[in-house]
């Protein structure tokens, strides 16, 4: 199919996808929709130099999730070269305590203070819910290493919920 | 451990904001047009949408419905849009009908074909593409013309004379049609006289009646005919330049 017929179509079905891994990577609305923006612009981009052969065989939800994981990582990146300046994190405990939220925000809070490691096999597997496989070709690792990287998190998250 | 419930819906009008700033887009002019200003997009495939006014958020929103594109303004217009504007002759124009049915494409390419101060009728269309019998289908098709205007759709009138129907309604049709020289109360005229073809007896040649040929022939000299087969009977061959009987290329 045509990119420029694709490109729509894509964006209308895989927003929620995208936004949701946006979202529970950082934890913060804002930052989520930038890094949205910043997930399509680059797949327009990638799009428009591709053969229709590869446009076909593309499984558009995984791809997206991929680019959006590569987009966080390398935001974060770039973040730990330069010092922040304003609040630390703004999902940080002090500012935005845990108690008091219904169960699926204390959830997402959570969720959003695991361990970079951890949190995007965590996100990808039980919240986007792509295969192990997919994880695995996202991160770029092992799937026994994405296992045991989801295993210990979903770990950290039981401990967390049995003290809050 | 049940994770599924952080599923979140996207903010409102996301898929929106995305749209508007990443994804194809085509380049827009505001240009002068036979009746008032024209919002004329375009795209390395050609001229794919024209709409009426100025009205920047109108045009995004029709482009965003019809081609499922964006849009941005400029200010150069696609090579030869300001000359086909002015004349009339729009060869050499390329159009972007990529979202079109072949169907709807060889009707638009049909319209192209008649000369700028001229009129053909919905059966005359209908026979150019080879399908005479889907004379209504033409209509429908010429009503969802993305480029009015510049693809001359205004071209196209009912076969008993009347004007018909348009796009942005029958009054700008009419008043596009007598900007380009056409004597539209001849056309209803011979429209409702039942005149379809007229022939000139020192050539024996008939034509549509507002072949600019047929025009130069005196009333002394004109012949009428109801059919293609009452002028064949009297002896007339069809016009080369007004191709009054068109068959399918």
């Amino acid at each position: 199919m045509d990119a420029d017929l694709l490109f729509p179509r894509l964006v209308r079905a895989h927003t929620a996808d995208v936004w949701t891994t946006a979202l529970r990577l950082t934890g913060s609305h804002a930052d989520a929709e930038d890094l949205v923006q910043e997930v399509f612009t680059s797949a327009w981009s990638s799009l428009q130099t591709w053969s229709p052969d590869r446009i076909d065989a593309l499984r558009p939800r995984a791809w997206l999730v991929t680019i959006t994981l590569n987009a966080w990582r390398n935001g974060l990146r770039s973040q730990s070269r330069r010092p922040q300046t304003g609040p630390l994190l703004d999902h940080d405990a002090a500012v935005h305590p845990v108690d008091g939220l219904d169960e699926d925000e204390r959830l997402g809070e959570l969720v959003a203070r695991l361990p970079e490691a951890y949190r995007a096999p965590v996100v990808l597997r039980h919240v986007v819910g792509l295969s192990y496989a997919e994880i695995a070709a996202a991160l770029d690792c092992p799937p026994g290493t994405v296992k045991a990287q989801v295993s210990r998190g979903l770990a950290l998250l039981r401990k967390e919920l049995s003290w809050t | 451990m049940d994770l599924t419930g952080l599923r979140t819906a996207a903010p409102a009008g996301l898929v929106d904001r995305i749209l508007a700033t990443t994804g194809p887009a085509d380049d827009w002019v505001l240009v002068d047009g036979p009746a008032g200003e024209l919002m004329v997009a375009f795209n390395e495939h050609g001229i794919s949408y024209v709409l009426a006014g100025d009205d920047d958020d109108a045009l995004a929103r029709q482009v965003r419905i019809r081609l499922d594109r964006g849009v941005r303004r400029v200010q150069k217009p696609p090579a030869g849009l300001v000359p086909a504007l002015r004349t009339g002759r729009t060869r050499g124009l390329r159009f972007d009908l990529r979202g079109r049915t072949p169907f709807e494409q060889a009707v638009l390419r049909a319209a192209l074909r008649i000369p700028r101060g001229e009129v053909r009728s919905y059966a005359w269309v209908a026979a150019a593409i080879g399908k005479p019998g889907a004379v209504r289908a033409v209509g429908s098709a010429l009503g969802r013309n993305p480029v009015p205007v510049v693809i001359p759709c205004h071209r196209v009138v009912r076969a008993d004379g009347r004007i018909g129907d348009y796009v942005w309604g029958g009054a700008v049709k009419r008043t596009i049609l007598r900007g380009e020289g056409l004597d539209i109360d001849e056309v209803e005229r011979l429209g409702s006289a039942g005149v379809v073809f007229t022939g000139s007896d020192t050539t024996r040649i008939f034509c549509v009646p507002t072949c600019k040929d047929a025009r130069r022939t005196t009333a002394a000299h004109t012949v009428s005919f109801r059919n293609a087969a009452a002028a064949a009977a009297a002896g007339y061959r069809p016009c080369l330049h007004c191709d009054p009987v068109p068959t399918a290329a």
